[in-house]
Formats: C-alpha cells, sequence, structure tokens
C-alpha cells in the first residue's frame, strides 16, 4: 500500500478531506450534511493517513487517543443538551443566539455544538478502530 | 394523626448515616473512645422518638415526610405508632450500648473505623425498615440491612468461613427481599396504595381478592428469609462469623426480627385468614423446635445461642399467626424480652472469648470469681430468658401459655411444642450462663479477669432494664406493650399482666417447663450426645443444600455459557442471522401479511436499470470471488450501488451516509482480515455453504419481502408534514433529515452516539485483547482456560 505516489498524496488528500469534513458538519443544518457524516468523512481522512505513513505520525497528529476525542464529544453532546435545562426549557431544546461578526449575523445554537459533538464522537470510535486494526507491527 | 417537625425527624434519621460517614475518621483521630462520641447518634434517635411516647401510649400515631417521586407516588414518609415505636427504641437503644461493646471489643484492630461505620450504616438502615411507611422506602431500607449484614458478617475478610457466610446470609435474605418487593407490588396493583399507614384500613379488600395468597407467599418469602424460619434458618447459625457485637445486634437483638416486625405490620392486613393462621403457626412451632435440637447439639456459646435465637423467631411468627388477643400480646412481650436477654447474652459470650480466650462451653469453667459482673449480668439475663420471676421473660412466658392453653387438639399441639421449645431455652440459657462461671476452675487460653467498662456496660444495662420493665410492669404496658399490641392486632389493646403469679393453667405450664428445662440440664451430656449422633445420621442438611445448589447453579451456568457462548464467531453470526430471518418471516406468515408482487414501473429510466446492474455484477462478484480481499471490494461495488439508487430518489443525506458508510467498511474489514491472518481464500464445506447461503437468502428475501410490505401500506403523511412545515419554523433549519437527528429527536442522537462511543470502546479493547498475554487469547467466560492460566 506504501506506495510513494499514495503516500505523496495521501497528506493532501488528508487535509482536504478534513475540512470538507467541517463543511459539511457546519452546514448540515440547512444543506445535506451534518455531524454523523462529517464524522464519516474525517474517520475515513485519518484511515486513509494511516494505511499511507503509518499509524504513528496519525496518532502524533491527533495529539489525543480517539477514545477521548470520541469521549469528549459525547460529554459536549451531553453538555449541549443540559444547557437548557439552565435556561428552564425542557432537555435538549436548542436554544439560539445570534451575535454579529464583522457585520455578518451569525446564528450560533447549542444544537450546532450538539453536533459537533456527534462528529467527534463518530471521528473519534470510528478512528480508534481503524487505527488499532491498522496497528500490525505490534502482532 | 399529627405531623410534628418533619425536618427533625428526618435529621435524626439521617443521624446514623451521618455518624457512619466521620466514624473512619474519628477511630483514626482518637482510637476507640469514638464509640463515645459515635454512641450520641444512637442516644439521640432514642431520645427524640422517646419524645412522641406519650402521644402513642395515647392511641395517636406520628406521620410525616415529603413527596419523593410524586408522578409515582413515591414518597419518604414515616409511620410512628406502638409498633415501630417500640422497634426504634429496641434498635436506638441496644444500638447506643452496642456501639461502646464494639469500641472496647475490636480496641486497637485496625479496621475499627470501618467497623463502626459499617455498624452505624446498619443501624440507620434498620431505623428506616421499621420506620417506613412507603412501601418502596421500606425495601429499599430492607435491602439496605441485608446488604450491611453481608459487610458485617464478612468483616473478617480474610477468613474463607466467613466470606462463605456472607454471601450465603446476602443471598438467602436478598432473594427474600425480592419476593417481599413482589408482593407488596401485589397488594398495591390490589388497592392502588403505597403507604402502610393507608394500607391499614383496607384488609378486607386484600383478603377477599384473588390474588391475596400470592401476596401472601411473597411476603412470607421475604419475612421467613429475614427471620430464619425453618428450613431458611441456616444462614443465621453461620452468621456468628461476624465478630460479637455484631451477632448480639443484627443476629439477635434487631435484623433478624425485620421479618417478625413485618409480619406484625401486615398482621391487620393479611391476618385473621386460615392461611395465616395454619401457615405461621406451623412453620413457627416447627422453627422453634428445629432451633432449639439444633442448640442443644452445640458447644460453642455463640452457636448455642444462635440456635435459641432461630426459635426464639419461630416463637414469635408462631405466637403472630395464632390470631388471638392473648397471643399477640404474648408476640410483642417475648420480642422486647428477647431483645434484652439476648442481646445481654450474646455481649456476655463475647466478653468470655474476649477475656478468657474460647467460648468453647467445654473448656470454660469457674470464672465467677475472675468475672463476678459478666457472671451478674448473664445470670440476670439467663433468668429472663427461662422465664423465672422477676425479670421480664416471665411476663412474656406467662402471656404465652395463657395465649396457648386450652382444651382443642390444635392449641393442645402447641402449647405442647412451646412447653418444649421454652424448657430447651431454659437450658441453653443456664448453660450460657452457669457453665463458664461455676464449678471448678479450668485453665484457658487467656488469663481471664474482668472485662473494662465498654465490654460489661452494655449486658449489664441491658439486663436491668429487663428487671425494671418487669416491675415496673404497668408502665411498660402503657407505654410499650399496649401500643405495641394495638398496633399488631388493628384494634386497641390493653395488657396487663403482672409479676405477681395467678394460680392457674399458664403458671402449672410455666412449673412444667422449669422441672423439664432442670431435668434436660442435668443430663444436658448426653443430650448433646445424642443429638450430635442424630445429626450425623441424617446428614444432609439445608446448609449442605444451599452449597449443592451453588455448585449447582455454577454448573448450570458453566453448561449455558458453553452452549451459548462457545466462542466461535461463525457460531454467534449464524444464530444471529436465523433470529434476524425469523424476525423477518414469522410475523407476516402468522397475520398472512405477505406483499402482493409489485408491477414493473412503467417509467423505469435506463440509467437506473443500470444501477440496479452494477449491484447485481457486484453481488455475481462477491459469489464467485477466489479470494477474500476481492470479496470485499466487490461487496462494495454493490453497496455503491445502494448509495447511487439513493441519491437517484432524492436522498442525499441518506446517500451520502452510505457511501462513507461502504468505504469504511470495505478499509475495516480489509484491515481486519489481514489482522487476523486469515487464509486468502474461503474453505467452508458444501455443508456449510449450503447453510449459510440458505441463511443469507432467507435473511435477504425476507429483508426484500417487508420492505414491499411496509410500502405498500397506505402512506400517513402527518409526521412528514408536520417535519416539512415545522422545520425551519421552530428548528430554524431546513435540512429535515438533520434537523430531526439533532433537534426534534435530539435525545434519541445522543442515546445514539453513547452506544456509538461504547462500541468502539468494546471494539478497541477485543483488538487488544488479541495480543494482551503474550499473544494468549484469554477468554474470561472459560473456566477451564483460566484455570490453566494460573
Amino acid at each position: 500500500m506504501r506506495t510513494v505516489i499514495f503516500r505523496s498524496i495521501a497528506p493532501y488528500l488528508t487535509s482536504l478531506m478534513l475540512l470538507f469534513s467541517i463543511f459539511v458538519l457546519l452546514r448540515g443544518h440547512n444543506e445535506p450534511g451534518g455531524g454523523f457524516i462529517g464524522g464519516l468523512i474525517a474517520a475515513s481522512a485519518l484511515a486513509i493517513y494511516g494505511i499511507a505513513c503509518g499509524v504513528a505520525p496519525v496518532r502524533r497528529a491527533i495529539h489525543y487517543h480517539p477514545m477521548a476525542i470520541s469521549a469528549f464529544g459525547l460529554f459536549i453532546g451531553a453538555f449541549a443538551g443540559v444547557l437548557s435545562v439552565f435556561s428552564g426549557v425542557p432537555f435538549m431544546t436548542g436554544l439560539w443566539v445570534y451575535p454579529e461578526l464583522f457585520g455578518v449575523e451569525l446564528a450560533l445554537s447549542s444544537v450546532l455544538v450538539f453536533d459537533i459533538g456527534v462528529y467527534l464522537v463518530v471521528v473519534g470510535a470510528i478512528s480508534s478502530i481503524a487505527l488499532a486494526l491498522e496497528e500490525r507491527d505490534r502482532d | 394523626m399529627s405531623a410534628a417537625a418533619p425536618g427533625t425527624t428526618f435529621i435524626i434519621l439521617m443521624l446514623p448515616f451521618l455518624a457512619a460517614l466521620i466514624a473512619p475518621w474519628l477511630t483514626r483521630r482518637i482510637g476507640h473512645n469514638a464509640a463515645w462520641v459515635l454512641a450520641l447518634a444512637p442516644v439521640s434517635v432514642f431520645v427524640h422518638f422517646l419524645g412522641f411516647s406519650a402521644r402513642v401510649a395515647d392511641g395517636g400515631i406520628v406521620t410525616g415526610g415529603f413527596a419523593w417521586v410524586p408522578s409515582y407516588n413515591v414518597s419518604f414518609s414515616w409511620l410512628v405508632d406502638g409498633l415501630s415505636l417500640t422497634f426504634v427504641l429496641l434498635i436506638s437503644g441496644i444500638g447506643a450500648l452496642i456501639v461502646l461493646y464494639s469500641g472496647g471489643y475490636l480496641k486497637g484492630h485496625a479496621n475499627l473505623g470501618r467497623f463502626f461505620s459499617f455498624i452505624l450504616l446498619f443501624m440507620g438502615a434498620m431505623l428506616g425498615v421499621v420506620i417506613s411507611d412507603s412501601f418502596l422506602m421500606l425495601f429499599i431500607y430492607w435491602e439496605l440491612t441485608s446488604i450491611t449484614s453481608f459487610l458485617l458478617i464478612g468483616f473478617d475478610h480474610t477468613r474463607e468461613a466467613s466470606r462463605r457466610a456472607a454471601i450465603q446470609a446476602l443471598v438467602v435474605t436478598g432473594a427474600g427481599g425480592l419476593a417481599l418487593l413482589a408482593g407488596l407490588i401485589v397488594i398495591w396493583n390490589i388497592t392502588g396504595i403505597t403507604q402502610l399507614s393507608l394500607l391499614l384500613s383496607f384488609g378486607d379488600e386484600v383478603r377477599a381478592s384473588p390474588f391475596y395468597l400470592l401476596a401472601l407467599i411473597l411476603v412470607l418469602g421475604g419475612a421467613f428469609s429475614k427471620s430464619a424460619q425453618f428450613p431458611l434458618h441456616f444462614w443465621l447459625p453461620n452468621a456468628m462469623e461476624a465478630p460479637t457485637p455484631v451477632s448480639a445486634y443484627l443476629h439477635s437483638a434487631t435484623m433478624v426480627k425485620a421479618g417478625v416486625y413485618l409480619l406484625m405490620r401486615l398482621n391487620p392486613v393479611l391476618g385473621e385468614t386460615v392461611w395465616w393462621e395454619t401457615v405461621l403457626p406451623v412453620f413457627g412451632g416447627a422453627t422453634l423446635i428445629v432451633g432449639t435440637l439444633l442448640a442443644i447439639r452445640q458447644t460453642d456459646l455463640k452457636l448455642m445461642l444462635a440456635y435459641t435465637t432461630v426459635s426464639s423467631l419461630g416463637l414469635l411468627v408462631m405466637l403472630t399467626g395464632f390470631g388471638s388477643e392473648h397471643a399477640i400480646a404474648a408476640a410483642v412481650l417475648y420480642l422486647v424480652a428477647h431483645s434484652l436477654f439476648k442481646g445481654a447474652l450474646f455481649m456476655v459470650a463475647g466478653l468470655i472469648d474476649h477475656e478468657a480466650g474460647t467460648r468453647d462451653v467445654t473448656k470454660l469453667g469457674g470464672l465467677r470469681g475472675a468475672m463476678p459482673i459478666t457472671f451478674a449480668a448473664a445470670m440476670a439475663a439467663a433468668i429472663s430468658m427461662g422465664g423465672l420471676p422477676p425479670f421480664f421473660g416471665f411476663l412474656a412466658k406467662e402471656e404465652i401459655y395463657y395465649a396457648l392453653w386450652a382444651t382443642d387438639p390444635w392449641s393442645l399441639v402447641f402449647t405442647l411444642v412451646a412447653v418444649i421449645g421454652n424448657g430447651l431455652m431454659f437450658v441453653i440459657g443456664f448453660a450460657v450462663a452457669i457453665k463458664p462461671f461455676l464449678g471448678p476452675k479450668i485453665e484457658t487460653p487467656k488469663h481471664a479477669h474482668e472485662g473494662p467498662v465498654l465490654l460489661w456496660l452494655g449486658p449489664l444495662t441491658l439486663s436491668i432494664v429487663a428487671l425494671a420493665a418487669a416491675v415496673a410492669s404497668p408502665l411498660t404496658h402503657r407505654f410499650v406493650s399496649s401500643p405495641m399490641a394495638s398496633a399488631v392486632a388493628g384494634d386497641p389493646e390493653t395488657v396487663t399482666i403482672s409479676l405477681i403469679p395467678h394460680l392457674g393453667a399458664a403458671l402449672a405450664l410455666s412449673l412444667v417447663t422449669v422441672v423439664f428445662g432442670v431435668i434436660v440440664y442435668r443430663y444436658l451430656d448426653s443430650a448433646r450426645a445424642g443429638m450430635a449422633k442424630t445429626l450425623a445420621a441424617i446428614g444432609w442438611g439445608p446448609d449442605r443444600g444451599f452449597d449443592q445448589f451453588v455448585s449447582g447453579m455454577v454448573r448450570l451456568s458453566v453448561a449455558v455459557t458453553r452452549v451459548i457462548q462457545p466462542g466461535r464467531l461463525d457460531v454467534y453470526m449464524t444464530a444471529t442471522f436465523l433470529m434476524i430471518a425469523l424476525a423477518l418471516f414469522a410475523p407476516m406468515a402468522w397475520y398472512g401479511e405477505w406483499p402482493s408482487m409489485p408491477v414493473w414501473p412503467a417509467d423505469a429510466q435506463y440509467h437506473e436499470l443500470a444501477v440496479f446492474v452494477i449491484a447485481l455484477v457486484g453481488l455475481a462478484a462477491v459469489i464467485n470471488a477466489r479470494d477474500r480481499l476481492t470479496a470485499i471490494v466487490s461487496l462494495g461495488v454493490q453497496g455503491f450501488a445502494v448509495a447511487l439508487l439513493f441519491m437517484l430518489f432524492g436522498a442525499p443525506d441518506l446517500s451520502f451516509t452510505q457511501f462513507m458508510v461502504e468505504t469504511l467498511a470495505v478499509v475495516i474489514l480489509a484491515l481486519v482480515m489481514t489482522r487476523l491472518k486469515l487464509t486468502a481464500s474461503d474453505h467452508r464445506s458444501t455443508r456449510d455453504k449450503v447453510v449459510d447461503g440458505s441463511l443469507s437468502l432467507a435473511c435477504g428475501a425476507g429483508f426484500g419481502l417487508y420492505l414491499l410490505a411496509v410500502t405498500q401500506q397506505p402512506f400517513d403523511p402527518f409526521i412528514s408534514e408536520f417535519f416539512a412545515q415545522y422545520s425551519k419554523i421552530v428548528a430554524h433549519g431546513t435540512n429535515v433529515v438533520n434537523v430531526i437527528l439533532v433537534d426534534f429527536r435530539g435525545t434519541d442522537t445522543l442515546g445514539e452516539i453513547a452506544v456509538v462511543m461504547v462500541t468502539g470502546l468494546a471494539v478497541l479493547s477485543l483488538i487488544r485483547i488479541r495480543t494482551g498475554f503474550d499473544g494468549r487469547a484469554v477468554a474470561d467466560n472459560d473456566p477451564e482456560q483460566r484455570e490453566e492460566a494460573r
């Protein structure tokens, strides 16, 4: 698998895919996309990088253990749900704010936070499986 | 009814738990003297509840509490009447003495703080049992007493006998607790009531219900296991593995009486039926006789006392079930008397063990000079236990005979049972109180001398209380016996018995009992030898039965595990897919809802048909692939074709996800394949191929038919229209799929991502296990492999 061509383009491919995954995540509320599909794209990106250049560089690049990323995702997903309880509305009710940033109105919401949580859970869980399977040298 | 200062009562009820929290810390600071401080908790409970006694004596009850889960009508509420008040005073009063006694008994023990903690936790739980008004609270506290009893029996956890006894007690009483829960739920369903105080006036409804017998059996399961009724009595003597303060407190004075408490509490609800008045006396009477006979056989002071506790509990159950007013009064008097004298005798046994180094009655003698206070306390307790004046036990025994004596055969049988039981308990009581103290002095492992004040304070106080309660019997009856008997009977009762003997049947029976006891006492050694021979001849007992039960369970679970978890992936897969096929076909076959054959669409486009062909080609490639890698990739081809179909028919989100899932599935399957070092190609036998092939066909056809059946149903647009309409307005998003996922049904998604994470964790650990132990796979659930691994 570790051909020169594959190894050369893998970093570019991975970064493009990661970027695209975030794009898909953020536009999800109004266009096709969302946290789940975004997470799958990012997990594939990491898997490709791992196949091309080995697992160790991937682990270095993402710094945290993928399972920790997944757990953090679950945490902020739950946190986004709990947020609404503090505002006196039922659990998981979406909360929206519209701050102006550089003259552009931004739609931020607890729903978006929740979607980011979904994204992180999927990235972490899938890539930790894929990376563990790719670590063949430990056999 | 009056609710006074619910806050204070709540805090008082929580005090033992708070004391348990600080006990380890305090014990580290001031050692065994922490007992003096910690005993303040039960003393406060005692004093607080003593304040209710005047009101309760006048026939009032005190209730209070808080709504806990209002939507299910569950409350944290308490009920103080004559019955619970007496129990609370016994638990907290004896509890205070036990805490002090523990300080002396386990002085210098490395885990003394933990011990204090456990025993105070138990105290809090036991208070909760007797004070609870709501069913659920009763059950929770009930199980908490089982758990704390488990911790206390297994306190010396380095010895196997302790651990076995602890587990045995937990299994028996815990299972009984579940039966109790079921029984309470049945009663709840009959009456719709979750509070004892309200239930008491609904006895007729319960008794008339067709589910009465079921409720009775379940409740008796709870009560009999907790109060060690034959044949479930075996856990109680084994529980003597616990340190002596525990035996004195839990396994004689308080916890084992929880079953009796329950029977007394429910007597107005479940009682006065033929079943109640047959089952309870028969089981109680059998327990009384078996317990005393087994007690004769023992030489260990604690075991002798333990078996008489079993028989005393039998006597209490028998009296509670007898149904007459005097029987209830007798049960009430005997319960109080027993707590006082048995707690004292256990503490004496522990004191002898502590000072002399042994508690084998055949190796003790002549200690009266060395331990005069202990001797006095022991004699007082034994006199009470033997039912002699001027102690409280005398009143109880007179009332028992008064209640039982009649000339019909039923009463005669139980009078005889009571005489034999009481006579033998008389023997054991005096054997414990006299044998170690009188007679020639026998050298003991330790040089015996009087114990410290912490140790003799408890038994002495209890004996004095037993004396005072008998002497001031009008006062005792006004504040304790009569209110408690009224609560048990459900009608106002007055107990009048006093120390002045009345000539009559009861006194005659007492004399018979004493004469019988004295005769057996004289020939105790030969009686013991005879019992030992008889028991050896019988051989099997419920205790061994428990071991057989446990090992049978282990063998069964190993056998079941071998069948359902053989550790072969292909078996799991076959079973899973077989179930899927069944689940798909069975409902359609059962209800005859086979879909009709779909008509070929007239407007099918060529490019749509082309995608179908691609999917079929992928499928053919999978089946005909020479090696596994080709098969996996071909499977991906088929999956992409399906994703394309989703795209063509207007489901972009689904299509996207399908593409990514297919990609990742191919990558991960390929990785797994290389990881597992499988052979490159497939070597299944023809038989396997036929089985697997037909299963795949069944699942595929099943899904196909199922989808056809679903889509042929008339489409209800309500939900999709709702989402289309409100997606933008309510959730500020135009992608309906995403809005449903993260907003409308966000809680579902939260659950799903939790599953994703946990699955990832599980897969990760499975991958790690394969290389964890020097490359050797070790499965936890295979006992043989584990033995080898040791």
